[in-house]
């Protein structure tokens, strides 16, 4: 078995214990988990992102680096991939843009094929599709619990849940009623992109052979807040009015452990905070990062602009005066013109020497230059 | 190169399943075939790099100084400083795999390391060990372990079995440049004296005569003056290049294989015909430098401070001189540099001029501050402005595709301009499948300095994925001839073609040029540059027309 992903899991198992049979056996710790753990998760969240994102900014950009994917702007007839090869800043802006809302470089994705001796390329979008699945699915939910840090509750915020609960379905058993609060399809697309997003690091033998614990253990905390929310909302029916009582509290610093809100929902809320507070040390700091990416977010007029290299310093060269000196004779003797003629006197003396020193790098060369031949 | 295995039994070996072992304890295998040879101790003193001794990667010892590991962990840390792209990538991978088979020597060896992710991860254990704090809790769990011995090897392994090709970055989320990490991480390796001879070799060279190749200043005339003797039987019309000619218009630099090695030189041909025919005609003066006679620069494979130094001979010869503006020929990497790097480490040219083309009156605002022109845009113009009397038939033979070299492609953009030039000089041209062109264009397998003899098996593993695109289009359109716009290329794509795909030749785009480009007072061509018989070539090209042509 891959110890990656189980030790991950157990992490998350162990995560869920401590938060449920913490809340069931000493009451007194929701105080714990409902108040002080997630402030102490959104300082360090909120400290440690601008962190991040500092010591990235303070790292120099030297060299404009852009990756060109389209045609460069240089002939006036010749038609220019404006957004791909962007030459300038409200190109970039776009070229940004697309790839922050819509994944564009991903939606490129091919998948290779050895078939019959050849190289063959297939159409592989369902990385893209579960990618954005996800995201968005992620972002609605988030957007949605602002319900919970307002009163009243915004319109956007209102109408976004409508939309999400646009198709509406009901499932009435005794075990199970499903559809009296709205189903959200946020929630269970995110469980679906989730769930999807592992089994293809469990199942492409390629990701699985290149992903880490820390690849697993955020897909297992997200399942484990999708999970725990759903059941919260169409299983358990958490009273919501308390739960929101507690959230709004922690938005007006006046706090309150209303009695009736279930240990599942300080499971809940225990998850969230760990993602909070792991954020800014883990791989999900792509989502600062992509902003940052110099092959991404830089103009492509690098031969009509100068960049700057803010540590640029001289090196050593080899100058042509070294140079001419090193091959004078041999210069005028082919007739190549020289910038200064030897002195007759000191010819011989001086001669010597540069003369003796071609031979080694010559042998060197030799080297270069045949060894294509060896391979023949 | 008896071991190179068959194009067949390389097909066949060829699997793309991972080891179950776990990517950590798979010890890198620096094996004949794969790995270069070490670099030559002198080249590196010529240059004033660490640690010059004589060495080879297959031995265990690689008399390393005693605190190397403090040397890597010091350079590491500066270069997370110096470079946010380093940083950034360092940091934010997800390790989604998109990257993973987009590579050509993944693609071609099957070698799991060489996933670009997998390839940037070798780095990034380290980095998570020395650099970050929760990486260092949790260990190998998280892909986290100290640098040793056999991490070393295994750098060098992948490290140079990387061509800086960009290709994994286009299709990266968030646009992590491989090639990144390979320069950084070569970088570090030449702080310990680990270079191969076949980029360290011709950095010295290039250092101390102008070019890769150690040519002396006057055997780089007399080679020209050769092709002249060539084109003087050719056309019946003698092209006198000039050499470091003060006050001239337009400084000329190309990549010094091409006046070295076939099929190369025709390309190098094709420039002095060009030139030729522009002064006479028009009456511009263009010249050669003996001094800045290198467009390549494999100090680009070296580290960030070699380019620099490499390079900084094209604007000193070019102030020396008094030109205007300069003009580069057809080459890779090369035009990485120029496009992205010379202006910010070498610059301002602020001694030069605008770039404007006086035949046409074009101005070359894309480059109005590098104030270097490629050759590619340069010609095109001409063509558009009908400034050059060509004649195309003299190609009818050819069925001709285009391979857009890595540099040019992703770190520039140059993908109309040459094939606007092809189709000018040209009647049959056929491009190659849509997964294997312009940005997503695959290496040729042998970039970055890869290109030397002893790792063939490695080459033509990664040359695969464009032999298997050539094939295509061969098999399709009778596709005979790759046009390119790379010296490395021309080096090394004819190894590759008659490896994967015979009966397919290479040729630099200005070699067509010259074929078509007729000279006042030239004789009956009935050669091509290549001094074969136009009669014979058109007479072999029509037998098969019928069948292939569409």
């Amino acid at each position: 078995m891959n110890k990656r992903y189980i030790l991950s899991l157990i992490a998350v198992v162990v995560l869920f214990l401590i938060a449920y049979l913490g809340v069931e056996a000493v009451p007194a710790s929701k105080w714990l988990f409902g108040i002080l753990i997630p402030y102490v998760a959104l300082i360090v969240f909120v400290a440690g992102f601008i962190r991040r994102l500092l010591s990235w900014s303070r790292s120099a950009v030297p060299f404009a680096i852009p990756t060109t994917g389209g045609q460069q702007k240089s002939l006036k007839w010749i038609k220019p991939s404006t957004i791909d090869s962007p030459s300038s800043k409200s190109a970039v802006f776009i070229r940004m843009l697309l790839e922050i809302v819509t994944f564009r470089s991903l939606f490129r994705n091919t998948r290779m094929k050895l078939k019959e001796g050849r190289v063959t390329y297939q159409l592989e979008i369902f990385l893209w599709v579960g990618a954005l699945a996800f995201h968005y699915a992620f972002f609605t939910v988030l957007f949605r619990h602002l319900r919970f840090f307002t009163h009243p509750t915004p319109l956007p915020v209102q109408l976004v849940e409508n939309l999400d609960s646009f198709f509406r379905m009901e499932i009435m058993q005794d075990f199970i009623q499903i559809g009296v609060p709205g189903v959200y399809l946020s929630g269970l697309v995110l469980l679906a992109a989730v769930t999807y997003l592992f089994l293809r690091r469990i199942f492409i033998g390629n990701v699985k052979y290149i992903s880490l614990a820390s690849d697993y253990f955020p897909l297992f905390l997200i399942f484990g807040i999708a999970f725990t929310g759903i059941m919260m909302r169409y299983v358990l029916k958490t009273d919501v009015a308390a739960a929101k009582e507690l959230t709004m509290g922690l938005v007006t610093f006046r706090w309150s452990i209303p009695g009736n809100v279930s240990s599942i929902f300080f499971v809940h809320l225990f998850f969230v905070s760990v993602l909070l507070a792991y954020f800014p040390f883990s791989k999900l700091m792509h989502l600062g990062g992509i902003f940052f990416s110099p092959t991404r977010n830089m103009r492509t007029d690098t031969r009509a602009v100068r960049h700057v290299n803010p540590w640029n310093y001289p090196v050593n060269v080899h100058t042509y005066e070294e140079y001419e000196d090193d091959f004078r004779d041999k210069m005028i003797e082919a007739g190549l013109p020289v910038d200064k003629m030897p002195e007759p006197q000191e010819a011989s003396a001086e001669d010597e020497e540069p003369a003796a020193k071609p031979e080694e790098p010559e042998a060197g060369a030799a080297d270069a230059a045949t060894a294509p031949e060896e391979k023949e | 190169m008896s071991d190179l295995p068959t194009a067949e039994e390389m097909l066949g070996n060829v699997k793309h399943r991972p080891p179950s072992t776990d990517w950590m304890d798979v010890p890198a295998e620096i094996r004949r075939g794969i790995a270069c040879y070490a670099g030559n101790p002198k080249s590196l003193e010529l240059l004033g790099h660490p640690n010059p001794r004589t060495w080879s990667c297959f031995d265990d010892d690689w008399q390393l100084p005693e605190n190397w590991q403090q040397i890597i962990h010091e350079g590491f840390k500066e270069r997370l400083e110096k470079f946010r792209s380093f940083k950034v990538f360092m940091d934010i991978c997800v390790r989604c795999g998109a990257c993973a088979d987009k590579c050509h020597y993944f693609i071609g060896t099957g070698d799991p390391k060489n996933m670009p992710v997998l390839r940037a991860e070798l780095l990034r254990s380290v980095y998570r060990n020395d650099f970050t704090r929760v990486g260092k809790l949790l260990g190998k769990i998280n892909g986290a372990r100290p640098m040793n011995y056999e991490v070393l090897k295994e750098w060098w392994s992948y490290l140079f079995q990387c061509s800086e090709c960009r290709r994994c970055s286009l299709f990266c989320p968030y646009g992590i440049d491989t090639a990144e990490i390979t320069i950084m991480g070569r970088e570090l390796l030449n702080l310990l004296g680990l270079n191969i001879d076949w980029i360290v070799t011709p950095v010295a060279n290039c250092y101390r005569t102008g070019n890769h190749l150690g040519i002396q200043p006057h055997a780089f005339k007399d080679m020209l003056d050769f092709f002249s003797d060539d084109l003087e039987e050719i056309t019946g019309i003698r092209p006198e290049p000039q050499f470091n000619k003060k006050g001239a218009d337009i400084l000329f630099v190309t990549p010094s294989g091409d006046v070295f090695a076939d099929p190369g030189t025709y390309t190098a041909m094709g420039y002095m015909m060009l030139f030729h025919f522009l002064q006479e005609k028009y009456g511009l003066d263009v010249t050669w430098s003996t001094y800045a006679s290198e467009g390549g620069n494999f100090g680009f494979f070296t580290s960030h401070e070699t380019m620099k130094r490499l390079n900084a001979k094209m604007y000193a010869e070019a102030r020396r001189l008094g030109v205007k503006w300069i003009l580069g020929g057809e080459c890779g990497h090369m035009w990485r540099v120029i496009h992205q790097y010379m202006d910010t480490m070498n610059g301002p040219a602020d001694f030069l001029e605008m770039p404007v083309n006086p035949i046409t009156g074009t101005a070359f605002t894309n480059a109005a501050s590098t104030k270097m022109v490629h050759i590619a845009e340069f010609t095109a113009d001409l063509i558009k402005h009908g400034k050059l009397d060509l004649d195309p038939s003299r190609n009818d033979h050819l069925k001709v595709t285009f391979h857009d070299s890595c540099n040019p492609a992703r770190g520039m953009g140059l993908f109309d301009e040459p094939r606007y030039v092809i189709n000018k000089t040209c009647k049959h041209f056929y491009d190659m499948p849509e997964n294997s062109i312009r940005e997503q264009t695959f290496c040729c397998g042998s970039g970055s300095g890869l290109n030397a003899g002893e790792d063939m098996e490695l080459r033509m593993a990664g040359g695969l994925p464009r032999a298997s695109a050539v094939k295509t289009v061969r098999d399709r359109h009778g596709v005979n001839m790759m046009a390119c716009v790379c010296a490395i290329d021309r080096a090394v794509l004819p190894d590759l073609m008659s490896y994967w795909v015979p009966e397919v030749d290479v040729t630099g785009v200005h070699e067509l040029v010259g074929n078509a480009l007729n000279l006042a007072g030239q004789h009956e061509r009935t050669m091509n540059l290549r001094s074969e018989e136009l009669a014979e070539l058109q007479g072999t090209a029509e037998d098969t027309e019928g069948q292939t042509d569409e």
